[in-house]
């Protein structure tokens, strides 16, 4: 007992363990009744350190080649003990992480939880949603199947429709002016080195920011009523441990019931499989833009809508800016709206999506 | 209006180079201004000339021809794309005649060789001339042979030409008349592809074949064969079309006793087999064509295993009744058709297998084996002998029945991930209530514990 | 507050143990699969452009070998006069496994009797195009077939 006494003394001199223990000590969740979303941002950090482990661990066997991807993963999902389950965790965790930062997202919209003082918390994790999703179209396509292929061919080519800078992206995207083998080995570095380097950097903003402010009480209940507390450490983490043992459970069972299909090697010659479809969270984006008429006013279409998620990515980075007193008459309705709208367009276009073949 | 507009503009320049200095500015001006006149007049000078040489014509069959109604223009217009024309030769080289000479009557000079339209009977002489002459020809293709018309007179429209009926095919009822292309142009009217097409344009036609008193129905029957499919359909330009059976220049039906020679060029092991089959003897006797007795001839079909054994389809049963033949012909299919359900239940177990994620490919090449069997013992079905086929098939079986265990363990390997994984929930969902358990306890002690 | 309850140290002694163990176990559960996983496969990783056929010695002039190529056939050739030779064994015309036959010093389906040359033309029988050829590598002792 004394030595591990003196060591932790010997530690807390060089590291301050004492204060971090201190500060966890101290920190409080407040409890309302919307208290329940706050657990959905412990979820999305715990489904991106699963992605983190499997992906290393896949990293010990796929080859980012042409040549070698396809078979690479075959031999993982086949060959390699427990291949097939690390692979479909990576594969089922990476869609449970988009739906709970989809969820987080607007729950923090809802409760206006991005005002003064947290924008910058608001705006890294706005970057971050950018960057997930940059995860899941570069990740798509590395099994290099022919799903992935015609996948990423349509989608690289909605981003060369933007006029003026489009087509120097989507030479940048492919490594040229096709889907080769020259884009699959740039996704890997993105995948693998560009973005968990950018969103590391983000999630330790991120956190940090959320620690520095403590949890946003929304407007209505901040002004109403004194909430109660819940001390984080144990209680608040351990109500967390349970989502993320059940988030295990789940992975587990998806990937053992519905184990992530490989489907069939990608061939630049083959003709593009019917009714092909991106993932679900590019879904909305994809079905709106097929429903755009070719020409509004003398203007191209799809560029129009292209020009318009971009713009409706930026309103949404820029929020916390545009609205600064939340919770107060019109404004709120306005941006309540607005948010309901969005859910609404996202859910109906989805489904849509996936209804109509 | 163009030439005005360019005379006038040119006098300008004229009428401007006159009026300027002589400055060397100009000077240069100038010179530039005259050399390239002078340059484009060369150059229309050429073109105006190249373009009289290409179009010159000395041949007055053609001057004048040309210029007719289109019965008599079209043979010139479709001669630009017959090989002939492109090897050199012109209108006079197969009908004779005086090209140089512009008058009617002197161009037709019959001392000259001069034919118009050759009769059905003239024509195998009239392209003979050249194509029956080794030395002739050898200029042009050394390749080609030289004993097209000789084969003529041995085919069956040969024969009927010399007895004086019009009707037959000559050599231009299947290459054409002035239009005619080498037979590997694919827009030729031989080409592999085409021949069916070019045959089935007599040989479809039921009026055209009533005096002679045989089918017409021989395209349409083709069209549904396993050689068409391979030919359209796969663009197999080796499949057998027409004149691969019937000879193309000697035209006739195979005889009996030859058509196994004749499917043997290809199917030579099937012949072979049945060859030295017992049913070589009877089939001979019965004068039955050998291999059109089970497989048509027209029209045949992709084999199936349902042609040996006894059930609907059978080939047997039409000879075979309550007799040894007919106990063989039940094992041989019975066989068949066991080996054949076994490799396909195996396949689509291993199919399944894959889909749900488990290796198999190495059974699934091992599988191949099974198949490559079952394929030989189809081919043996020609021996007639139940047993041989048992023999071929029983590695086959054996196989087959191998890798639809490789199956099945495999699925049972699923089941055992899936049972390991209800295992491991239930430790999770055990370790999620315990959690729970432990956050009641924390939250009961009261708070005064904490300060 | 513990020692006005009898029965609370040893009930929460037992939940604490019990929450021990199943974290523990709960935590070997996922690290065996991982560590399983990063124990390298007894099978040698497939590749599909090129593979090992063997040895010299494996394949004596005019003798030919069928070979496994990712899940095709294929088939090795040495010529009497010592050539290495290799192609895919899939017939063109049935998918049957071709071979090679030291008499005739050809390639032969035993299916249909279709014949290929030692190019893999096919030269005999039904087969409608000739063999897709390989690229064979000879790297001191061990040969290997290449996919161009």
């Amino acid at each position: 007992m004394k030595k591990i006494d003196s060591l932790f003394l010997w530690l807390d001199e060089r590291l301050g363990i004492q204060s971090i223990f201190k500060m966890a000590k101290k920190k409080e969740v407040p409890l309302h009744r919307h208290s329940i979303w706050y657990y959905f941002g412990g979820m999305t950090l715990f489904l991106f350190t699963v992605q983190v482990a499997t992906g290393i661990l896949l990293l010990l066997y796929y080859r980012p080649s042409a040549e070698g991807a396809f078979e690479s993963v075959q031999f993982i999902i086949t060959e390699v003990q427990f291949g097939w389950l690390i692979r479909s965790v990576h594969s089922w965790s990476a869609n449970l992480l988009i739906a709970a930062l989809f969820i987080h997202m607007f729950s923090v919209y809802f409760m206006s939880a991005y005002r003064a003082p947290r924008e910058i918390t608001w705006i890294t994790g706005a970057l971050l949603l950018f960057i997930s999703i940059g995860f899941g179209f570069s990740g798509y396509l590395l099994p290099w199947n022919k799903l992935a292929f015609f996948a990423t061919k349509v989608g690289t080519e909605i981003a060369g429709v933007v006029p003026i800078i489009g087509h120097p992206i989507l030479r940048f995207l492919r490594g040229g002016d096709e889907v080769t083998g020259a884009t699959l080995t740039r996704f890997f570095g993105f995948h693998v080195a560009v973005l968990p380097a950018i969103a590391t950097v983000l999630i330790g903003t991120h956190v940090l920011l959320v620690q520095m402010h403590g949890m946003s009480v929304p407007p209505k209940i901040e002004e109403t009523e004194e909430p109660k507390t819940m001390k984080f450490v144990p209680n608040f983490l351990l109500r967390d441990l349970i989502g993320w043992i059940l988030a295990v459970g789940v992975l587990a069972a998806l990937a053992a019931i519905f184990p992530w299909e490989l489907g069939e090697k990608a061939d630049a010659f083959a003709s593009a499989p019917a009714g092909i479809k991106p993932e679900w969270y590019f879904l909305f984006m994809f079905q709106t833009l097929k429903y755009l008429p070719a020409k509004i006013f003398a203007l191209d279409g799809e560029v129009l809508g292209i020009l318009g998620f971009g713009l409706g990515g930026l309103f949404w980075v820029l929020v916390p800016f545009l609205n600064k007193t939340p919770g107060h008459g019109r404004r709120k309705l306005v941006f309540n709206v607005i948010g309901i709208f969005i859910v609404v367009f996202i859910i109906v276009m989805t489904i849509v999506g996936y209804v109509s073949s | 209006m163009i030439g005005t507009r360019n005379e006038r503009q040119s006098l300008q320049i004229v009428t401007l180079g006159r009026r300027l200095p002589a400055s060397p500015a100009a000077f240069r001006r100038r010179a530039i201004v005259v050399l390239t006149v002078a340059a484009l007049a060369t150059l229309a000078y050429f073109v105006t000339f190249s373009r009289k040489t290409s179009a010159q014509e000395t041949s007055s069959c053609v001057i004048c021809h040309s210029k007719l109604e289109p019965r008599l223009s079209d043979p010139v217009k479709s001669f630009d794309g017959d090989i002939h024309k492109s090897k050199g030769l012109s209108c006079n080289d197969c009908h004779g005649g005086n090209p140089n000479k512009a008058d009617k009557a002197e161009a037709k000079d019959p001392n000259w060789g001069y034919v118009a339209k050759p009769t059905a009977q003239q024509i195998p002489g009239f392209c003979g001339k050249c194509h029956s002459d080794a030395n002739l020809m050898k200029r042009f293709n050394p390749s080609l042979r030289v004993d097209q018309v000789q084969e003529y007179a041995t085919s069956i429209h040969g024969q009927k030409l010399q007895k004086g009926d019009q009707n037959v095919a000559t050599c231009v009822s299947c290459h054409g008349v002035h239009g005619i292309k080498a037979p590997d142009d694919p827009q030729s009217t031989v080409y592999a592809a085409n021949v069916a097409e070019t045959c089935g344009k007599c040989h479809g036609d039921a009026n055209r074949m009533a005096p002679y008193g045989i089918p017409h129905d021989q395209y349409d029957k083709y069209k549904s064969s396993v050689h068409a499919n391979a030919l359209y359909e796969k663009h197999d330009l080796s499949a057998p079309t027409c004149n691969d059976c019937h000879g193309n220049h000697g035209a006739a039906p195979p005889g009996l006793t030859s058509v196994a020679n004749v499917c043997g060029q290809c199917h030579s092991r099937q012949a072979e087999l049945f060859q030295k089959s017992p049913h070589k003897e009877p089939f001979d006797k019965m004068q039955r064509g050998e291999c059109l007795r089970c497989h048509s001839n027209h029209d045949i079909k992709p084999p199936t295993d349902t042609m040996a054994g006894v059930g609907p389809g059978s080939v047997c049963v039409s000879c075979h009744n309550n007799d040894k033949g007919f106990a063989a012909a039940q094992n041989i299919g019975s066989d068949l058709g066991d080996v054949s359900a076994k490799i396909d239940e195996a396949k689509e177990l291993l199919d399944r297998a894959e889909k749900a994620g488990m290796e198999v490919s190495h059974a699934k090449f091992d599988l191949r084996d099974a198949s490559d069997g079952l394929t030989q013992a189809r081919v043996l079905v020609h021996t007639a002998s139940a047993d041989e086929i048992h023999k071929a098939l029983t590695p086959a079986m054996e196989n087959a029945t191998k890798n639809y265990a490789a199956g099945e363990y495999a699925f049972s390997e699923l089941s055992f991930r899936r049972k390991g994984l209800a295992v491991s929930l239930v430790f999770i969902l055990f370790l999620a209530g315990l959690v729970y358990l432990k956050i009641r306890q924390i939250e009961s002690k009261p708070p005064s514990v904490e300060s | 507050m513990e020692e006005s309850d009898p029965r609370g140290p040893t009930r929460r002694r037992f939940l604490d143990y019990l929450l021990g163990t199943s974290v523990v176990a709960t935590l070997s559960a996922i690290l065996y699969p991982i560590f399983k996983f990063m124990v390298p496969p007894q099978v040698i990783e497939a590749s599909t452009n090129s593979v090992s056929v063997g040895k010299n010695a494996d394949i004596p002039a005019n003798s030919g070998k069928i070979f496994k190529f990712g899940s095709k056939p294929g088939i090795i050739i040495r010529t009497q006069a010592g050539d290495l030779k290799a192609f895919s064994a899939s017939c063109t015309h049935l998918d049957c496994i071709v071979q090679y036959s030291p008499e005739k010093k050809e390639i032969v389906c035993a299916c249909h009797n279709g014949v290929y040359d030692l190019t893999g033309k096919n030269i005999g029988g039904p087969p409608p195009r000739p063999l897709e050829e390989y690229k064979v590598n000879v790297k001191g002792d061990d040969i290997t077939v290449t996919r161009t």
